[in-house]
């Protein structure tokens, strides 16, 4: 890819030497795009005012391949995977730093789209990137670029949501549909040479969460069922409050052609990742109040309640398949692979 | 019995025992290829990625497949052997083409379904000319499989297998048609539906096994008419004949040493066979004594009944070859079944 006068211009190690390479790529690049007040002042540390409440912050890394896929890119995924784990605390998400690991050899008018897109996800998101810092690796020792964001949000007094708070009697409910991003993601691998018009459903989720608190404030887990899938995120929250889990198979809602796609593979869609979705554990009375909020957001428009929170001290998810047997959703043993036939 | 470890996996994942009678019980057969591959054979493919310092190309479940000493394709990947998953073979022939310098070698694994497509490779190899491919050929034998575990002592003299009727699978008989079972059903007197791997293809093989053993027919009868018929698919048994031949015996994994189960590369593509071209010497690597497969692939015991079953061996650290793929009998029953009555294994 070139501009048309020249060669591509290409990340190389003088853009992480500390020289003056590094400071125009930070000032044209970074600075440009995620202006703000702290930003702007170019200090090596953001002074921010502590806001009422408490601290909440969460870390992620990101490494995906490829870097961009349908619904999204390693820039928005960036923003939104660490904003949705403030919001799993029912935490507004205020700001976020990032830490970018470049690979000498990147297209630099892709980390510029990709960096335009963490922008745009952030305003969206309503968080300032405040702090960064940039690295760069020789050509072979990275895959393009990482980027380890972390974010930091303010938490209300009295709201308590927490994976060790699931009872038995309690409601199991999803926001929507699951397994769309890692279709998306394995669906744009070249190797693979199946296409599907899934996309990511990457999206930050605090606006659903202050939804779904405002209607029903003694949420009890909130969970973005991420790597590892519903399955997974079931079998974590079981473990931490020390319950059993009981769904529906039926009521699990998946894309036709996300369930298509896995079938094809070998996988199970309960496995598979989610970027836009949480996982909510109510009481039981809450669950029809919580669903329509949910169901009132544009985030939540395919919610549904999905099962129940049983006491067993063995703390096995079991689900009710289709066609009425039933079977355990167990950890995940290493990641799923695709079958021989 | 449903021979085939995708049946076993509907049969799980479904919930499907739970919709049968107290007196219909199934047994999970042999048909993984996973899991019936010897441990040896796994060794090798390690040792010409490592040792030999040849790209392997495999396809996704094999590289979890426990060797040797806790060894597996994919700890000799994170270690530094060049293998790569691939979901054909022709992906494993393309990575020869782009790899000039390279020697790659397919990890050919599988049943009939599998073997037309690396049939395909090794034709297309030599189209292209190609000199740096091979083919590492474990490609096994579905009815020598079923006649084997009839065959066995238990089942013919002690008469102590229940088995009263085999599930087929459909998309192996999309290869090689229904007319290769004829003979089990007349000669054993077992009746066998070829069956789809949806639920309700599943539940209606059994329907159709439990009204013939009713009426007194060992008949083969054909529920996937959607893809199956009387003589499989010609072009692709045209395609095997040329590439392969029978192995004279070849072990599997729970089962043992099965004569004519498998097949291997013919002498007039000798030049494709990784096993002449890179020598390889098959040493054969017994399971753990307290291991029950060999019984459990037969019918005789339940995993539950395995010392080692949710215990020493579980999906994480297997040890039985029923273990080692989602689609082997305990796995299976590891992963979707053990809250029937088996407690929480500490983890």
């Amino acid at each position: 890819m070139t501009d048309g006068t020249g060669p591509a211009r290409r990340v190389d190690m003088s853009h992480g030497a500390g020289g003056r390479a590094m400071a125009d790529l930070v000032e044209s690049l970074f600075l440009a795009a995620f202006d703000n007040e702290w930003l702007r002042q170019r200090n090596d540390q953001a002074c921010l005012p502590a806001p009422p409440g408490r601290i909440v912050v969460a870390t992620d890394c990101h490494v995906v391949s490829p870097l961009f896929f349908p619904g999204g890119d390693i820039g928005s995924l960036s923003v939104n995977g660490t904003v949705n784990d403030v919001a799993m605390a029912g935490a507004t998400p205020l700001y976020m730093a990032a830490g970018f690991i470049l690979e000498e050899g990147f297209l630099l008018s892709d980390l510029e789209r990709i960096v335009e897109s963490m922008a745009a996800a952030a305003r969206e998101a309503g968080v300032a990137v405040v702090a960064g810092d940039t690295k760069v690796v020789e050509a072979g020792k990275g895959d393009g670029v990482f980027i380890t964001t972390t974010g930091v949000g303010v938490l209300p007094e009295g709201v308590r949501i927490s994976g060790d708070r699931a009872r038995p009697g309690d409601a199991v409910l999803v926001s929507g549909t699951m397994g769309d991003h890692g279709v998306a993601i394995l669906s744009s691998r070249q190797d693979l040479g199946f296409g599907t018009s899934v996309r990511s459903d990457t999206a930050a989720l605090h606006g659903l969460v202050a939804r779904m608190l405002s209607e029903v404030p003694d949420i009890r887990c909130l969970r973005d069922p991420t790597r590892g899938g519903l399955g997974t995120t079931l079998n974590e929250l079981a473990r931490q409050s020390g319950v059993g889990m009981r769904i529906r198979e039926a009521d699990v809602p998946v894309h036709t052609e996300v369930a298509a796609a896995c079938e094809f593979l070998g996988f199970d869609p309960l496995y598979v990742a989610n970027e836009g979705k949480l996982v909510a554990v109510c009481p039981a009375e809450a669950a029809g109040r919580l669903l329509s909020a949910m169901r009132g957001h544009p985030l939540g428009r395919q919610a549904a309640i999905i099962g129940d929170v049983v006491q067993d001290p063995r703390r096995f998810v079991e689900m009710e398949t289709r066609l009425g047997g039933r079977r355990i959703v167990d950890w995940l043993v290493g990641e799923q692979l695709p079958r021989i036939c | 019995m449903e021979f085939c470890g995708g049946h076993t996996h509907t049969i799980f994942r479904y919930g499907l025992a739970d919709l049968l009678p107290p007196n219909v019980r199934m047994i999970h057969g042999p048909g993984c290829p996973v899991c019936v591959l010897p441990i040896g054979r796994v060794d090798n493919a390690i040792e010409l990625a490592a040792g030999r310092g040849a790209v392997v190309c495999a396809y996704g479940d094999c590289l979890r497949i426990p060797a040797s000493g806790g060894a597996s394709l994919l700890k000799a990947k994170a270690a530094g052997a060049d293998i790569r998953m691939v979901y054909s073979s022709a992906d494993a022939v393309r990575t020869a083409r782009a790899l000039p310098d390279r020697e790659v070698v397919f990890f050919a694994v599988g049943f009939e379904t599998t073997t037309p497509a690396t049939a395909v490779a090794i034709l297309d190899a030599e189209t292209l000319g190609l000199r740096n491919f091979t083919v590492f050929c474990n490609h096994v034998l579905t009815p020598s499989a079923i006649q084997n575990l009839l065959e066995s002592r238990q089942v013919r003299d002690l008469g102590t297998v229940p088995i009263d009727g085999f599930i087929g699978p459909a998309h192996v008989s999309t290869v090689i048609g229904t007319r290769p079972y004829e003979f089990f059903a007349e000669e054993y007197e077992k009746p066998v539906v070829i069956a789809g791997f949806e639920p309700l293809d599943v539940m209606d093989a059994i329907r159709r096994l439990l009204k013939q053993i009713n009426e007194g027919r060992c008949e083969v009868e054909n529920e996937f008419t959607r893809a199956v018929t009387r003589d499989g698919n010609q072009k692709a048994q045209r395609l095997v004949a040329e590439v392969f031949e029978l192995r004279r015996s070849f072990e599997w994994r729970g089962l043992g040493e099965v004569p004519y189960s498998a097949l291997r590369i013919k002498a007039r593509y000798a030049a494709f066979d990784a096993e002449r071209r890179f020598g390889i010497v098959y040493r054969p690597v017994p399971d753990n004594q307290a291991c029950e497969c060999g019984a459990i692939l037969r019918g005789m015991k339940r995993p539950v009944d395995c010392p080692l079953f949710a215990t020493a061996c579980t999906p994480e650290s297997a040890i039985g070859s029923c273990m080692v793929s989602p689609e082997g009998a305990c796995a299976a029953y590891y992963t979707y079944g053990r809250h029937r009555d088996v407690a929480e294994s500490p983890r």
